[in-house]
């Protein structure tokens, strides 16, 4: 199974490559442009596991890695 | 006294500690890759600053994964003095050895200079030897140094005496909204922290780069008074 997991900073935590990047867009006179937030994205292979049991290694491992519950949210799902 | 001390793949400042505890302080220096699943007997344990793994995923969270971080954290759980600098200082917060997180700079750039720093009230076995209100001057490179953590834990590390450094002015004023005195933004102008029993201590300025007159810049060698405190 494939997963996709998507990682962003919380609400309220300052995101300074958001902030550069409006920046740069309001210089290209984009200025309808505003509030940029930037994640990361990855996507990894778990086998040899049932759905669930394949869902919650993920799980452990956004916990353990993946996102940093100080300042991180992440979300999860299937790629098919 | 024997100090270990921790190279990671991308530690880059391991030389200059074991230059301040080995020349500077007489002390027996012990070089630990990270690789080790055991400490041998130590004093003190000190994760210097670099870039473990290249920076990669967050500052710091893939080092916390390393084999010894094991022994670590039992070390610092049994009340074992821990230091970590810079990358370190990230490294023990993404090990939830030391509370919140180091952010990307308020400023968006790179900070390589001097500041001011003043040592706050606090049990750390670092600054404890320190009268609070006594002032630093020393190095600081990083591009992830804004300490963050949420409401609740600023309270907690203000009202427990943890903030050990604070990010001032010259005249040793605190000015936690001007990026040219808390030069990465830091919330409540936080350069250093301690946990709550004052065993592992976290700094994001260099102190170990201001060890001796002849190379330590406007900052001298005001470092080495925290490493003496500690040694």
């Amino acid at each position: 199974m494939r997963y996709r997991v998507l990682v962003r900073l919380k609400e309220g935590v300052l995101d300074v490559q958001g902030k550069a990047i409006e920046n740069g867009l309001r210089d290209k006179s984009y200025e309808e442009v505003s509030n940029v937030r930037v994640g990361r994205m990855v996507e990894l292979d778990v086998s040899d596991l049932s759905p669930s049991d394949a869902q919650a290694k993920v799980e452990a491992l956004c916990k353990e890695l993946l996102a940093n519950p100080v300042i991180e949210d992440y979300t999860i799902s299937e790629v098919a | 006294m024997r100090v270990g001390i921790v190279v990671f793949p991308g530690t880059n400042c391991d030389q200059d500690m074991a230059h301040v505890y080995g020349s500077l302080l007489s002390a027996e220096v012990v070089p630990i890759w990270h690789r080790e699943l055991d400490l041998p007997p130590l004093d003190i344990v000190v994760l210097p600053g670099g870039f473990s793994y290249g920076d990669y995923l967050r500052t710091g969270a893939l080092a916390k994964l390393s084999p010894i971080m094991g022994a670590i954290k039992k070390f610092a759980g049994a009340g074992g003095r821990v230091i970590g600098i810079c990358n370190g200082f990230q490294i023990l917060c993404e090990a939830g050895l030391l509370p919140g997180a180091l952010l990307e700079n308020k400023g968006r750039t790179f900070l390589s200079q001097f500041v001011h720093l003043r040592a706050e009230p606090s049990n750390s076995f670092l600054t404890a030897s320190l009268a609070p209100g006594s002032r630093l001057c020393c190095p600081i490179a990083h591009f992830q140094g804004n300490y963050f953590a949420d409401q609740k834990t600023l309270e907690e590390l203000e009202s427990r005496n943890q903030i050990i450094l604070r990010y001032v002015d010259a005249d040793g004023n605190r000015a936690d909204s001007d990026l040219s005195v808390n030069v990465n933004g830091s919330l409540h102008s936080i350069a250093g922290i301690c946990n709550e029993a004052g065993n592992v201590v976290g700094m994001m300025p260099h102190p170990e780069r201001s060890v001796e007159l002849l190379t330590g810049g406007v900052g001298g060698d005001s470092g080495l008074s925290l490493f003496r405190a500690a040694s």
